[in-house]
């Protein structure tokens, strides 16, 4: 296909040389060579040579399998019970260690289980860590997508606004987008300390000290909700921009022929903003649930996936197999996995908010 | 329908005085327009009748109610922009119906105002489109059926039709002075075009830095100009304004001369006008007629000529080297260089006071 783009653009392409070189070596070629390493058994460091092993990678992430296995009974038929009156079933280790009988399973470990009646199904995972990391991270994105987003348009309306100094308060929501997300994150680590963090002193003060200090990122059930909180706290300032912008676009007509019309705040949003900020929504939207995805650093500063695995994301899985375990392939694979979601996401967004006629 | 009465009405941004305090009486189902340059305050004006722009001082009552401080949507009134304000992911039908819809109006009764708006304005068959797929002239007829659904006291136009193209422009023009035949409705309209003015209005309110300058009937302004201001804001080509020496005033006329000019009497209607001093001598370039040979009252050489087809626009250079402007009513060639004799009725004629 002849173009003005391939004809007779000798000096366009020069000049374009040097950036599209660094996009080439530093994100197209590793794109493919994750591809390739994530069919192999290639180690960061390794004296074998590198096997070709088919997709071995992937069912070793994303292998589950399940069994539904009915309680020990003594020999009067009777359920046998564990000390705290549950029901006692055989060992899962029987069916997942070697047992030609359930080849699908061997080396699969509890995910988690659910009963039905006295019988009681396991899911096992190949690799209940990485299903946990895609668990979270999915959470993660569910949570901060909706949120970050909502809150970042309600900062624009507030700061769309013509009032005296209104330039500082933009300022200030920007701010934590300008720092670095590690400083952002050493910082939280503090405000969250189980001893004497900003946080639980505040919470105790307000309380008047009924409220019982909490190790905010050293506990499962709040781990993943502090690094939420903080996350969506670090990068509303961006997209509230991005709404802002957005907010611009619209022509202040509109809005005094909705108020000679009548419409009250709620109806002039609902009629004239919200429907002008489309094309911003689907952009921020696709941005955040981008970014979401990709959540590493925090995690990294903060928890390191713990506790329990409370806090693995894949990307952080990605980084930890390749280079914390020496595991290219894995990571690489794991990266293609990633890939293959956020591109399916995308394109589903995409069909979603496609222009209609 | 309403009247509505502007007193001494006055505006200010900051320091900035836009509106000088403005006194207009708009009768129950006139149309009034405001006429002026850009920056005379004339579209100001309008949107402080609308409730758009705060009042900073004076009195704006609507319908015998004092409306200074009432919500836009309380006065009572329906306004045209002249970006058309149509919402653009609504269709034609929606947007008509906007304001019914968020007032809660049933649908029977909302779809029976839509289908009459829409029959008074012809466009039934797009009430089904989105402003993207319409023409401007459409889009200008979606505002106007907006307007028109609200049933308002006052209809404001705030130069509709500044968008559309010349042709579109004059079929607009004529839609809307058809429209408020019908309706009969009082209607305020802003313009910075005089032929909108003229061909529109029943009253002209022209405006310059934020005064009035004049308000009256359109051909009552065209042929008795208050002021110099509003002889050559109307009319097309404008009037000619020559300089001259007032020599004496016999009784309402004023006797005056000019290098260029024979000494002819122009009634000076009591304006500030002295013998021995300077006076405006204004001559609408329609009424200037050419004469064979050396006779004429004023003389001059042509420097150019437009031939119109129905018109002659001939632009001539007096003896004392000032230029004006005459049209002539038939296509004819008159060569540059060549002299030129100009004869006009003195009661055609209009003297003013120098500024």
């Amino acid at each position: 296909m002849a173009t003005k783009l391939t004809q007779s653009n000798g000096a366009g392409w020069a000049f374009a040389l040097p950036g599209f070189g660094l996009m080439v070596v530093f994100i197209i070629l590793p794109f493919f060579f994750a591809f390739a390493l994530s069919f192999t058994n290639q180690r960061l460091i390794s004296p074998n040579p590198t096997a070709y092993v088919g997709a071995a990678n992937y069912r070793q992430l994303l292998g589950v399998g399940t069994i539904t296995l009915d309680p020990l009974r003594d020999d009067a038929g009777a359920v046998q019970r564990a000390a705290d009156g549950s029901p006692a079933y055989p060992r899962l280790r029987e069916f997942t260690r070697a047992n030609p009988d359930y080849p699908q399973l061997d080396g699969m470990r509890e995910w988690f289980s659910f009963g039905r009646g006295e019988s009681r199904t396991f899911v096992l995972a190949r690799d209940v860590v990485f299903m946990k990391a895609i668990v979270n991270t999915v959470i993660f994105v569910l949570v901060v997508a909706p949120l970050q987003g909502a809150l970042a348009l309600g900062l624009a309306l507030l700061i769309n606004q013509r009032l005296r100094g209104i330039n500082l308060f933009r300022a200030i929501y920007f701010m934590p987008v300008v720092v670095s997300i590690v400083v952002v994150s050493l910082l939280w680590r503090f405000i969250y300390s189980a001893d004497g963090g900003l946080l639980n002193n505040m919470l105790t003060g307000l309380s008047f000290g009924l409220f019982t200090p909490v190790d905010w990122l050293g506990t499962p059930s709040t781990a993943l909700g502090s690094i939420i909180a903080m996350s969506i706290w670090q990068a509303v300032g961006f997209h509230m921009v991005i709404w802002l912008s957005g907010l611009q676009t619209i022509s202040p007509t509109l809005y005094e022929a909705a108020s000679i019309e009548g419409a009250t705040k709620w109806q002039t949003f609902r009629y004239v903003t919200w429907p002008g900020l489309r094309n911003t929504a689907v952009l921020v939207l696709i941005v955040i649930t981008m970014q979401a995805f990709a959540l590493f650093a925090q995690i990294d500063v903060m928890t390191k996936g713990g506790p329990l695995d409370s806090t693995q994301t894949i990307v952080f899985q990605a980084v930890d197999r390749g280079y914390g375990k020496q595991d290219i392939s894995g990571g690489s694979a794991i990266s293609v996995i990633l890939f293959c979601i956020v591109l399916t996401i995308s394109l589903i967004q995409r069909y979603l908010t496609r222009e209609r006629t | 329908m309403a009247d509505v009465k502007l007193r001494g009405l006055r505006k200010s941004f900051g320091a900035v005085d836009v509106i000088k305090g403005v006194d207009i009486d708009i009768a129950d189902g006139e149309f009034v327009v405001f006429v002026g340059p850009s920056g005379c305050g004339k579209s100001t004006l309008l949107r402080m009748i609308a409730g758009l722009e705060d009042i900073t001082g004076g009195t704006l009552e609507i319908d015998g109610v004092v409306v200074n401080d009432k919500q836009p949507k309380d006065r009572g009134i329906a306004m045209v922009f002249q970006s058309y304000a149509i919402f653009p992911h609504m269709t034609v039908r929606e947007n008509v119906a906007f304001g019914l819809t968020i007032n809660g109006l049933a649908k029977a009764e909302k779809d029976a105002k839509v289908a009459e708006a829409a029959r008074i304005l012809q466009m039934e068959h797009l009430l089904d489109r989105r402003p993207s797929q319409l023409s401007g002239g459409q889009r200008q007829r979606v505002a106007i059926g907006r307007a028109i659904v609200r049933d308002p006291k006052v209809f404001l136009f705030d130069e509709p039709l500044s968008n559309l193209d010349a042709a579109l422009r004059m079929d607009m023009r004529m839609e809307i002075g058809k429209l408020h035949q019908s309706l009969d409705a009082t209607m305020v309209y802003v313009t910075h075009d005089q032929v909108e003015a003229m061909t529109l209005a029943d009253k002209i309110v022209v405006l310059r830095d934020g005064l009035v300058m004049q308000i009256g009937a359109p051909m009552e302004l065209y042929h008795n100009p208050a002021n110099l201001f509003v002889a050559g804001f109307l009319g097309a080509p404008s009037m000619n304004f020559i300089t001259v020496d007032v020599q004496a005033i016999e009784g309402d006329l004023a006797r005056v001369s000019h290098p260029a000019l024979e000494p002819i009497a122009v009634a000076h209607k009591g304006r500030d006008i002295r013998a021995g001093g300077k006076a405006v001598l204004g001559v609408r370039p329609q009424y200037l007629a050419p004469v064979e040979g050396p006779a004429g009252m004023l003389h001059g050489t042509v420097a150019l000529t437009e031939r119109l087809g129905s018109e002659t626009v001939v632009d001539v250079t007096l003896r004392d080297g000032s230029k004006i402007i005459a049209a002539i009513g038939e296509d004819r060639v008159y060569p540059t260089g060549a002299g030129i004799g100009l004869r006009f009725d003195p009661a055609q004629a209009h003297l003013f006071a120098v500024d």
